[in-house]
């Protein structure tokens, strides 16, 4: 479903160039749930973005339901996020305007697959039903983190991307938050690909790859 | 040493956020530049005012003068001599040269006292030419040039004199104005000997007016200065929002810096200091600029005012302006005033930075939904305030109590207002972005509310001057040609030609109007009575705002008189009232007409009621009835044929385009002031924005990564900013209306002596609506370029693990 | 408004004989000189009293001069002078401000100290000053000299005076205890050889009690007094310059009045020698000889003091001395004038001014 082939990405730093990814190459099947792995600054990030089409690669294909999304402009890719992907990261994912019913609703509005059964049921099992009408700002990280699982679920897009969703959370909400989007995922059939370095998390999930010095072990 | 690390830790601060330095600078120096340019035409207007009471009205000394205004009997000024008194008689009344009127002063040269600096009879020709007849007038060289050709008296020019008033012995000024034997007032010099009898026995009717009192000139004027000070105020407190939101957000983000220089050692007295001192610095630079634009715009406003004030008051203001102390110094002095009030706030906050708090900058909303109760309250507390003084109090400053509680008030419910507003709209929206869209601008306005506010007031500030004038100036333009019946007016320059005039003139036109007029005391004002001919000219145009069903039979049949609106409100005459005129004549009112740019009152009155109480009245004006098509032609004989000077012939179209003149320069000020204070407030709105764009990342980042451009995003970002704008200024026009209302309904009255009918001028409000837009954009554009040019990682570092 | 101008406008109006002719030279001279529509003094015209102790608005210039030779109780001596000059820019005279007639007045005080001087200025016409010949009256501001006189009495018979400045003042009592005595030929004083004239009477035998207010003090005082009245329209020559005129009380109770107008040759002296019952002796324009004895220097100019005062013919020689050298009179147009004494073959007091040096 999903395949990656010589993937290329540099920053410009105040350093110098820095190549972040050297040529990557892997694939993903449906319903996959794979860990991303590797130290800090490996480029596990870098790589979620790009397949998230956040950002542009340098060069390779990222090839995603027989599209190649590196060729996308800003629009394409714009579309492509809305109704392909769904993103959970560390922080911030949370819309600050809208409360918590409004952010649920939010990605799956925008994606056209509003189903407010689905979402009750979301709320419900994360466990989020006395928030609705909450800010994010008014939330602990671990409920913001419920509801940006919930928010991403919501819109069951065919592919989940997740960059260290637990990392701000103590070990056992993190486990809790991640048991959740574990098995809410595998409901949906969504690929999973979940940024973490945290190998108790990883074993978890079907598959690891690990990222070391640009390139994938 | 460590003071100075300190210092450069914390203004490192603006090296690196350069426009938000500029837009506090420039919110000061803006804000102090309209303040001090008001206080600088107040400055000169009063410096001229005291010029003129002390060179005039020998102010600088003591007068005796009568308690109601009425004339004084010579005999008094003689009694008093004859005690020993050393005083000097002076006689003034306004008097007609041809066409030019003059306020002329009858003085006696040599009782004078020297220190009153009048008249310079350098010798004994000069002296003798003065006080002999036919007499001498002193006048200044501006008039002296309009009086070429009005009068056959000698001029000598004096650079002292002021425009419009001629110093003349007071024996020609007892036979001008026909007052033999009467004075205005006795000037008391400082030298008397001891042991003089007391002034309250020798001349009891009569009461001292000690030096320097408050001139007449200075009364009327008044209302006009408390005016502009009003409009510099407002402006100032337009800038001061700028200054405050900045001032706030600069604490704010320094969070971190204040921090870190307190774990490193600093006090906090020193930190309080160290601000203390960077605010002061910038307000003296930014009152120094101010002051320098203050300068021009008043050097670039001085003429109109004076123009205005000549035309409206009659008095003489010069159209330079000088460096004045008092305004340059009050102009710094409110810079830094304006700047530690505003920064006041932040200043007590910085007691409460914990040493060890997170060094994240506060999100702004968090206390705002607290704050905003506290608003409301005040809110409604300043608009019941402002309806208890609309109700129940009176004067100018009521007047302007009224105003500013309802603008204060109305900027405070604001916030709130389109708060409610955008919840509305977010609930009635169910597409996602859309949703998002209203709670965004919701969200925002914690951060933008001061700069709404201050565009609220600048907004109705345009609509309210904007429709006072307006209305105004429909009122007042129907009004002159109703008054200004007669085609042409003609002035002779003494009574000989007048009669010449009068029998050349009787088979040329329909109808010959004599425009008589006297001044005299009523009711303790000086005011001018007219006579008019009972003639349909009147009848049929003049403009009458209460009468009696034959008030011009009245008129004519010399029982009634007609009072101007400006004394009838003063007085609260009604209808019917009997009014005691000079001369043992008690004619009733028996109607009103309007009588703009006229500060003083006015009776009018038969022409054989006036003829025969004041036989010697001037008869040297006419207005002359004739076919319009014939008005060129006699026009022309009257000065070829009959030989007037072609000054003296003045036809009702010239007369109305010059009175509207008069009258559009009276609100140039007014609307540049009001152009400016909107300019302030686009700054306060870009100063925002800008802060705002600084911190919109966070906010803007989720919704970039659920799939929506950043073009989109800059789109809607542009489009919220402009609805924030369209939304006050619909809130703005309501404001702007009930300011306009107690503009016309309570501050004109007061400060003019007449109230005006208002009218509406959609037009005006959409060419409003455009400058604000495109003050708006201006103000968008540059914040939100930056955010449209935002990179990737630049939106990908919020959701970063390192941050 | 310049004091200095009212000087100049009043000295070339009036006093251009006192102010030394200065003005007069430059360019207004015309006015010392010719008549301009005034009247002129003819001889023959006897005086009407009480209307000539009143104002002849007709002629161009007029003074009621006062001087008292004063004596407090312990013998001090004092002079004062009060003087009311009516000075015209046309001839004739309306009740108001459009009168053409001047009016200044100078008071003073001399002791043997000091000499205190004031002045007024005032129009004409509206009542701030003027005369009134009966019941009679002369004023100028707060200065005046008031007739007591019953009707159909000679008006000027009993007089109070008044007057207060700054720095001094009096109040005076006069009583005539003789007649009215015309000067001249029966009035009709001649000034110049070339017959510049005046009329002028005078009355020279006041009594005087009152008292002096000075920074000193108030003092009570007695003595003689001098009245002297005189209008014209031409009073001086062009060619004069000044004159030195003396009224003298001799301790023989007869009066002496002589001046001489000064010219560039000889000058033109006249007198008149007045019997002790008030009858004048008009003498012939030679029979007065004067002869400065000493000067002083006054204000900056040299200013015979003291005079040798000789008739030959009736045998009178006296030598003068001033009260106070420097009774030098400051107003706007400057005149010395003080009290005297004499001695020589007859003593006494009187009071000489002198103008025009």
């Amino acid at each position: 479903m999903i395949a990656l082939r010589n993937l290329r990405k540099s920053y410009e730093t105040a350093e110098g160039r820095l190549e972040v990814l050297r040529g990557v190459n892997l694939d993903l099947g449906a319903g996959d749930r794979v860990a991303l792995m590797g130290e800090s600054g490996s480029g596990k990030s870098t790589l979620l973005h790009l397949v998230a089409g956040l950002d542009r690669t340098d060069s390779g294909e990222i090839t995603i339901g027989g599209r190649d999304i590196s060729k996308l402009n800003d629009r394409e890719r714009a579309a492509y996020r809305r109704t392909k992907v769904g993103l959970v990261f560390q922080q911030f994912n949370l819309v600050p305007s809208l409360d918590v019913a409004a952010n649920i609703a939010f990605h799956a509005k925008l994606a056209g697959r509003h189903d407010r059964e689905w979402e009750n049921e979301l709320v419900e099992r994360l466990g989020i039903g006395t928030l609705l009408t909450r800010y994010p700002e008014q939330l602990s990280i671990g409920q913001q983190q419920r509801v940006a699982i919930g928010r991403t679920l919501a819109a069951r897009p065919g592919l989940v991307l997740a960059d260290e969703p637990t990392g701000n959370l103590d070990e056992a909400n993190g486990d809790a938050v991640l048991e959740l989007m574990l098995s809410l995922s595998k409901g949906s059939g969504s690929t999973l690909l979940l940024v973490t370095h945290s190998q108790r998390l990883a074993d978890r999930l079907d598959r690891q790859v690990h990222l070391r010095f640009g390139k994938i072990e | 040493m460590k003071m100075w690390t300190a210092a450069t830790a914390l203004l490192s601060h603006w090296r690196r956020r350069p426009l938000q330095l500029g837009a506090l600078l420039s919110g000061l120096a803006l804000a102090t530049a309209l303040w001090c340019g008001v206080q600088a035409i107040n400055a000169e207007a009063r410096a001229s005012y005291t010029r003129a009471a002390v060179v005039l009205d020998q102010n600088g000394l003591a007068n005796l003068v009568s308690p109601n205004g009425s004339s004084i009997p010579q005999s008094a000024f003689v009694r008093l001599r004859r005690a020993g008194w050393n005083v000097s008689p002076v006689l003034e009344g306004d008097y007609r040269f041809g066409v030019i009127r003059l306020r002329v002063i009858g003085i006696e040269p040599l009782t004078m006292p020297a220190e009153t600096n009048t008249v310079d009879l350098g010798n004994a020709g000069d002296l003798l030419s003065f006080i002999t007849p036919p007499g001498m007038l002193f006048v200044s060289p501006r008039t002296a040039e309009k009086m070429r050709g009005q009068t056959d008296l000698a001029l000598r020019v004096s650079d002292r004199m002021l425009d419009g008033a001629a110093f003349i012995d007071i024996g020609l000024a007892q036979k001008l104005l026909r007052r033999e034997g009467e004075l205005s007032r006795i000037v008391i010099a400082e030298n008397q000997r001891s042991g003089l009898e007391p002034l309250e026995k020798l001349v009891p009717t009569l009461s001292v007016r000690e030096p320097n009192a408050e001139t007449d000139v200075e009364h009327l004027t008044e209302s006009f200065h408390l005016n502009l000070t009003a409009f510099g105020f407002l402006a100032f407190a337009v800038g001061l929002f700028i200054v405050y939101a900045t001032i706030g957000l600069a604490f704010e983000q320094r969070r971190p810096t204040f921090r870190t220089l307190r774990c490193l050692g600093v006090s906090l007295s020193a930190l309080a200091v160290l601000l203390l001192a960077e605010l002061v610095l910038f307000a003296l630079a930014a009152g120094a600029v101010g002051v320098a634009i203050g300068y021009l715009v008043a050097s670039l406003l001085l003429p109109g005012v004076a123009a205005t004030l000549e035309g409206l008051y009659g008095a003489s203001v010069p159209g330079t302006l000088s460096l004045r102390p008092e305004w340059w110094v009050s102009g710094f002095a409110i810079a830094v005033a304006g700047t530690l009030v505003s920064s006041a706030q932040s200043l007590l906050r910085l007691r409460r930075v914990p040493l060890l708090a997170a060094a994240q900058p506060q999100t702004w909303g968090r206390s705002w939904q607290a704050g905003r109760r506290f608003q409301v309250l005040a809110a409604a507390a300043l608009l019941a305030l402002s309806g208890a003084l609309l109700l129940w109090a009176e004067g100018l400053e009521a007047g302007f109590g009224v105003l500013g509680c309802l603008l204060l008030g109305a900027s405070l419910l604001l916030p709130t207002v389109l708060s409610g507003f955008f919840t509305v709209m977010q609930r009635a929206s169910s597409r996602a972005l859309v949703t998002w869209f209203w709670a965004d601008a919701r969200q925002q306005l914690p951060g933008l509310s001061l700069a709404l506010m201050a565009l609220l007031l600048a907004l109705a500030a345009n609509v309210g001057v904007g429709t006072m004038v307006s209305s105004f100036r429909l009122t007042f333009v129907g009004w002159l040609d109703q008054r200004l019946a007669a085609e042409l007016y003609v002035a002779a320059r003494n009574e000989g030609e007048a009669d010449r005039l009068r029998t050349w003139l009787a088979t040329k036109v329909e109808s010959v109007l004599p425009i008589l007029s006297v001044d005299a005391e009523i009711r303790g004002q000086p005011m001018q009575i007219f006579g008019v001919a009972d003639d349909p000219t009147y009848r049929m145009h003049w403009p009458l705002i209460v009468g009696m069903p034959d008030v011009w039979d009245q008129v004519a049949s010399s029982q009634g008189v007609l009072v101007n609106e400006q004394f009838w409100r003063r007085d609260r005459l009604r209808i019917g009232d009997q009014l005691d005129l000079p001369g043992d004549w008690k004619p009733a009112v028996v109607g009103v007409y309007s009588d703009y740019g006229n500060p003083k009152g006015q009776v009018i009155a038969g022409i054989n009621a006036l003829t025969s109480r004041y036989p010697q009245v001037s008869r040297l004006r006419y207005g002359l009835r004739i076919q319009p098509d014939q008005v060129a032609d006699l026009r022309s004989r009257l000065t070829d044929e009959f030989g007037l000077p072609a000054d003296n012939v003045v036809d009702q179209a010239a007369l109305k385009e010059q009175s509207r003149r008069i009258f559009d320069r009276t609100f140039l000020v007014t609307g540049a002031l009001n152009i400016f204070t909107l300019g302030v407030a686009a700054l306060a709105m870009f100063s925002s924005l800008l802060t705002l764009s600084e911190m919109r990342l966070p906010q803007l980042a989720p919704v970039w990564a659920t799939g929506v451009t950043r073009r989109d995003l800059a789109l809607l970002e542009v489009l919220r900013a402009l609805v924030l704008w369209l939304a006050t200024f619909i809130a703005a026009l309501p404001l702007g209306l009930a300011l306009a209302w107690v503009l016309l309904a309570v501050v004109n009255v007061e400060a003019f002596g007449w109230r005006l009918p208002m009218y509406f001028f959609p037009y005006e409000w959409l060419r409003l609506g455009l400058v604000a837009l495109g003050a708006a954009v201006v103000s968008v554009f540059i914040p939100l370029r930056r955010l449209a040019r935002v990179t990737p990682s630049e939106l990908l570092k919020v959701f970063a693990n390192e941050r | 408004m310049s004091v200095r101008s009212i000087a100049i406008a009043f000295a070339v109006t009036t006093m251009a004989s006192l102010s030394g002719s200065q003005a007069a030279s430059e360019g207004f001279g015309g006015l010392g000189s010719t008549v301009e529509g005034f009247s002129v003094p003819q001889p023959g015209l006897l005086f009407r009293f009480p209307a000539d102790h009143g104002p002849h608005p007709d002629f161009r210039i007029e003074w009621w001069y006062l001087t008292a030779n004063l004596e407090a109780p312990d013998g001090t001596q004092y002079g004062a002078q009060w003087t009311l000059f009516r000075s015209a820019l046309a001839p004739g005279e309306t009740n108001a401000w459009s009168s053409p007639q001047l009016w200044m007045g100078h008071a003073a005080v001399t002791t043997s100290e000091d000499h205190f001087v004031a002045e007024r200025i005032s129009r004409g016409g509206v009542g701030q000053a003027g005369v009134v010949a009966a019941p009679f009256s002369a004023w100028i501001d707060d200065w005046q000299m008031e007739g007591h006189a019953a009707p159909g009495a000679d008006q000027l018979a009993d007089l109070s005076l008044t007057a207060t400045a700054e720095e001094f003042g009096y109040e005076l009592r006069l009583s005539a205890t003789g007649p009215l005595v015309p000067q001249g030929i029966n009035g009709y004083s001649v000034k110049s050889a070339k017959g510049q004239a005046s009329y002028y009477y005078s009355q020279p035998f006041y009594a005087v009690v009152g008292s002096l207010s000075l920074p000193s003090g108030n003092v009570e005082v007695t003595g003689k007094a001098w009245l002297d009245r005189e209008w014209s329209s031409q009073p001086l020559a062009e060619d004069q310059t000044g004159w030195d005129w003396f009224s003298l009380h001799l301790d023989t109770g007869e009066k002496l009045m002589g001046f001489r107008l000064r010219d560039e040759g000889e000058g033109y002296t006249s007198a008149t020698w007045i019997t002790a019952d008030g009858r004048p002796d008009p003498l012939p324009a030679t029979a007065l000889k004067i002869v400065p004895v000493r000067t002083a220097k006054v204000a900056g100019r040299q200013i015979p003091v003291s005079w040798n005062v000789q008739i030959p013919s009736r045998g009178f020689d006296v030598t003068t001395q001033p009260l106070n050298d420097h009774a030098w009179m400051s107003t706007s147009i400057p005149y010395w004038e003080g009290p005297i004494a004499f001695e020589g073959s007859v003593s006494g007091r009187g009071y000489l001014e002198m103008t025009g040096y």
